[in-house]
């Protein structure tokens, strides 16, 4: 009976994560995080869900400590209160123990965030192997420049898509989603180290991609990195993380993983027609990730 | 000169202006003050009504506070745009810019004029004197421009709505973190930012005057034979507070200061043109922050340790070790700040110390939420209303204080700053936690304020109703934030519905219960229980107010008690 009904839960849990995989995107009533997609992003799951076991397990003592006092302790099961108000033991015991358990935490969280913040994890990749591009936060759209300081310079500006706008309308049929599509989206090559400089031009923005479990400001004035390298082609949204002013909830991060190939063909697109050119190579190409939706069905 | 002589001349200035009447401690002197007499608040130095004062300030902000984060939840029931969209109730809401402005109002309401007025202005002024067998604060005088500077700081910053801020909009939408540039004359040009930074420079002198008069009072005017040992914890954390806000408020004052110069003054401290940086603003503003959120839950610590003590009729379990834990708690607060700030680009090493450093708070939170579990255990426990909330408190302290463990891990935190997870821990342990031990002292000292007593029914229904409630709203944001949703959103993406729709039905609840609250307060005030005696709590009340009547003499303690 208990295996069964364990047996169940595990097929759901298995069937939500993939559902989630197919649609990079959060889901309805979801309660987790968006998968991951980055293999950082995998370790940083599975350390929240370490961590959330650990604080699970603390909320459910302390609760159920106060359950049995309530019980044991209340005025009819226990009409002479006892006097004490003091118990060495106890009380180092209550000190050592969380600090224990946190020395626990902090050994995985450590290397974590260091497998982050420092540059490709600290694996030597040559310059001429890392895609760089840079990431500019406005009032209220996001600007991405490749090819920064070569001739094939080029800049893609990035605005959300509204249903019924006239001139940048939301396709619901090819595949945009409310809030997290943009007309023209940043495009990186999968399988590369990819390394975003990131700033702002006007006040303090965020750039943020749930499924990799990145952000970081973009700050007037300073360059801020990130990197991520992304195996699976797919689209992946992000939205603007730092309060911005009034249009800070229409400034949504939107981006295709594409292959080495297609990537460099949208690269040449783009860099003829920033405006327009880039988009029309996106939508005469298979959604990437579609594919994935209709086997997952 | 001697403690007890400085008491005694105190005492007399104190009667010296306004009330002089005979050194008698009765308890029904019909020389008292009228309650209608508008001289008797205006030029009030008498510490029971200025915390009366307090009160009834803090509950008229909360009003406002809470019916502005209605207007929140009313706007995210549904995807898309419900108020803010400049035509609903005839555009009477404005704009998205006007939901910003809402979420920042929210904020600085909520901390600067209702937690923190209620619990120091409050509970503190009414209490503090009166625990540590006081006859009224060091510096009455002071005491009353401290409140009176709060009402004046309140009407600028509800003026500012009012007043240009960004081009075309008014009001200042940048969020209580008031994060330059956004702050500036890039984001703000307007005269409201204006309003907001000299609202709070008032609201801080208020503070400070505040708890430099706390710290005089319990330093030098604790009854005889009380030594710091021997105080109360609320008093003990009153005083850790106080310390807090003596070091936190100036560098806010500072940092308000440079953003006032960089507006107006062409000073350059946080513009980047002129070789300044936005995020020495931060810095500045979370070196006051993080303490800030200990200054709003240390006296509720306070509260609730003497609520367990005397409804289990058990002394407080490590009475040394809560104390210190508090004094604990307030240092390892100044040091925390830039876990605020994992994602503006922080040195790794940096971020590495501020992980550390944070995740030893949870040590001395643990202390006490197992000393207050302690207490209880071998006592006598009897479940009246102010228990309720006390216990309500201690399982959702917790359950606000293991996610910020979670939040402390700056990896994690990387995915989850700025997230609904976020807005679920902070409101946790502030709007689930400050606020029930705010609730948990009203109605542990409400008999003793007030001289009636409370419906235990509408009391319990009010409790059970907002536990309810404030758990709907809010432990759903934790799923929001883990799916990505970011704070600060007037609309989002339909995936986020269920779970905000979830939240909104979670604040009618919590609506419902507000609304019970003063219902509550209204059938106290018009069935007149007299309350029968100084004490209702039995033998677990220990500390010296209840020794007193309820309500207290005006002026208590001519003969100062003596503690042995």
């Amino acid at each position: 009976m208990l295996r069964g009904a364990w047996k169940l839960w595990a097929l759901g849990a298995a069937s939500l994560a993939a559902a989630g995989s197919a649609w990079a995107a959060p889901t309805p009533g979801g309660i987790d995080f968006q998968p991951a997609v980055t293999e950082t992003a995998e370790r940083v799951h599975a350390f929240h869900n370490e961590v959330l076991i650990i604080i699970a397990v603390i909320t459910a003592f302390v609760t159920a400590l106060l359950i049995w006092v309530m019980i044991r302790y209340n005025r009819k099961a226990n009409p002479t209160p006892k006097k004490f108000s003091h118990n060495t033991v106890i009380e180092i015991i209550w000190t050592v123990v969380p600090v224990l358990i946190l020395v626990w935490i902090a050994k995985g969280s450590f290397p974590l965030l260091y497998e982050q913040d420092v540059m490709f994890n600290g694996e030597q990749v040559a310059e001429e192997q890392v895609v760089d591009i840079k990431v500019y936060g406005n009032m209220w759209y996001w600007d991405y420049t490749y090819n920064q300081n070569t001739e094939k310079e080029f800049v893609v500006e990035s605005r959300m898509l509204r249903p019924g706008d006239e001139t940048r309308p939301l396709v619901p049929a090819r595949g945009d989603i409310n809030k997290l599509s943009v007309d023209n989206p940043m495009v990186a090559p999968a399988g590369r180290h990819v390394r975003l400089k990131i700033t702002a031009r006007d006040v303090i923005h965020a750039w943020a991609m749930p499924q990799f479990t990145l952000k970081v400001d973009a700050v007037p004035g300073r360059l801020n990195q990130l990197w991520f390298k992304v195996d699976q082609p797919g689209i992946y949204y992000g939205q603007c993380s730092e309060l911005c002013g009034k249009d800070h909830s229409n400034m949504p991060i939107e981006l295709w993983i594409l292959p080495q190939q297609q990537y460099d063909a949208w690269l040449a697109a783009a860099q003829a027609d920033p405006t327009k050119g880039g988009r029309a190579y996106l939508d005469s190409l298979p959604r990437p990730g579609a594919t994935q939706v209709a086997s997952a069905q | 000169m001697s403690s007890d002589a400085k008491h005694a001349a105190d005492h007399a200035h104190d009667h010296g202006h306004g009330h002089g009447h005979a050194h008698d401690d009765h308890a029904h002197d019909h020389h008292d003050p009228k309650w209608y007499s508008p001289a008797r608040w205006l030029f009030s130095t008498n510490h029971k009504d200025i915390g009366t004062l307090y009160l009834i300030f803090a509950m008229m902000a909360g009003i406002i506070g809470f019916v502005f984060s209605g207007f929140m939840r009313a706007e995210l029931a549904e995807p898309g745009l419900q108020l803010f969209n400049g035509t609903a109730f005839g555009g009477f809401f404005g704009t998205e810019h006007n939901y910003n402005v809402i979420t920042t109002m929210h904020g600085l309401i909520m901390i600067f004029f209702m937690v923190m007025p209620a619990l120091i202005g409050g509970f503190g002024n009414w209490f503090v004197p009166l625990m540590i067998g006081a006859p009224d604060m060091a510096m009455p005088r002071m005491n009353n421009i401290s409140f009176w500077l709060l009402p004046v700081s309140f009407v600028l910053l509800l003026l500012s709505m009012f007043v240009p801020g960004p081009p075309g909009d008014t009001g200042f939408g940048g969020g209580w973190v008031l994060y330059p540039p956004l702050s500036g004359t890039t984001g703000h040009p307007g005269l409201a930012m204006d309003l907001v930074i000299f609202s709070l420079h008032i609201a801080g002198i208020s503070s400070i005057l505040g708890a430099i008069n706390f710290i005089v009072t319990i330093l030098n005017m604790r009854a005889p034979g009380m030594t710091l040992h021997k105080m109360p914890l609320f008093a003990w954390s009153v005083l850790v507070t106080a310390f807090l806000l003596v070091l936190a408020l100036p560098v806010l004052a500072g940092a308000l200061t440079m953003l006032l110069t960089d507006r107006n003054f062409g000073s350059k401290f946080f513009e980047v043109a002129g070789g300044g940086d936005p995020i020495m603003f931060q810095h500045l503003f979370w070196f006051f922050g993080h303490p800030e959120v200990y200054i709003m839950i240390l006296p509720g610590f306070g509260i609730v340790s003497h609520v367990i003590s005397t409804f289990s009729r058990k002394p407080v379990f490590g009475y040394l070790a809560m104390a210190y834990a508090m004094v604990a708690i307030g240092f390892i607060g100044f040091i925390v700040w830039a876990h605020h700030m994992y994602t503006v680009g922080m040195s790794v090493d940096l971020k590495a110390y501020f992980v550390a450093a944070t995740m030893v708070i949870a040590v001395p939170t643990g202390v006490k939420i197992f000393s207050w579990i302690a207490t209880m255990w071998g006592g006598s426990i009897e479940f009246k209303v102010p228990m309720l909330w006390a216990i309500g408190f201690i399982f959702l302290f917790t359950v606000g204080g293991v996610t910020g463990v979670v939040l402390a891990n700056a990896g994690v935190d990387h995915a989850l700053h700025d997230t609904y997870y976020v807005v679920a821990h902070f409101h946790y342990v502030l709007s689930l936690g400050a606020v029930f031990t705010l609730f948990c002292g009203w109605y542990y000292w409400f008999e003793k304020m007030w001289g009636i007593k409370y419906n235990g029914f509408i009391a319990g229904l009010h409790f059970w109703l907002m536990f309810i409630g404030s758990n709907l709203i809010f432990f759903p944001q934790h799923f929001l934030g883990l799916q990505g949703m970011p704070r600060r959103y007037v609309d989002y993406a339909d995936a986020f519905r269920e779970w905000h729709h979830w939240s909104t039905n979670g604040y009618w609840l919590t609506a419902i219960a507000t609304i019970v609250f003063f219902i509550g307060i209204l059938e106290a005030v018009v069935r007149r229980r007299k309350a029968t005696s100084g004490n209702p709590w039995g033998e677990g009340a220990t500390t010296l107010e209840w020794t007193l009547s309820s309500p207290p003499p005006f002026h208590q303690y001519n003969d100062l008690p003596r503690v042995r």
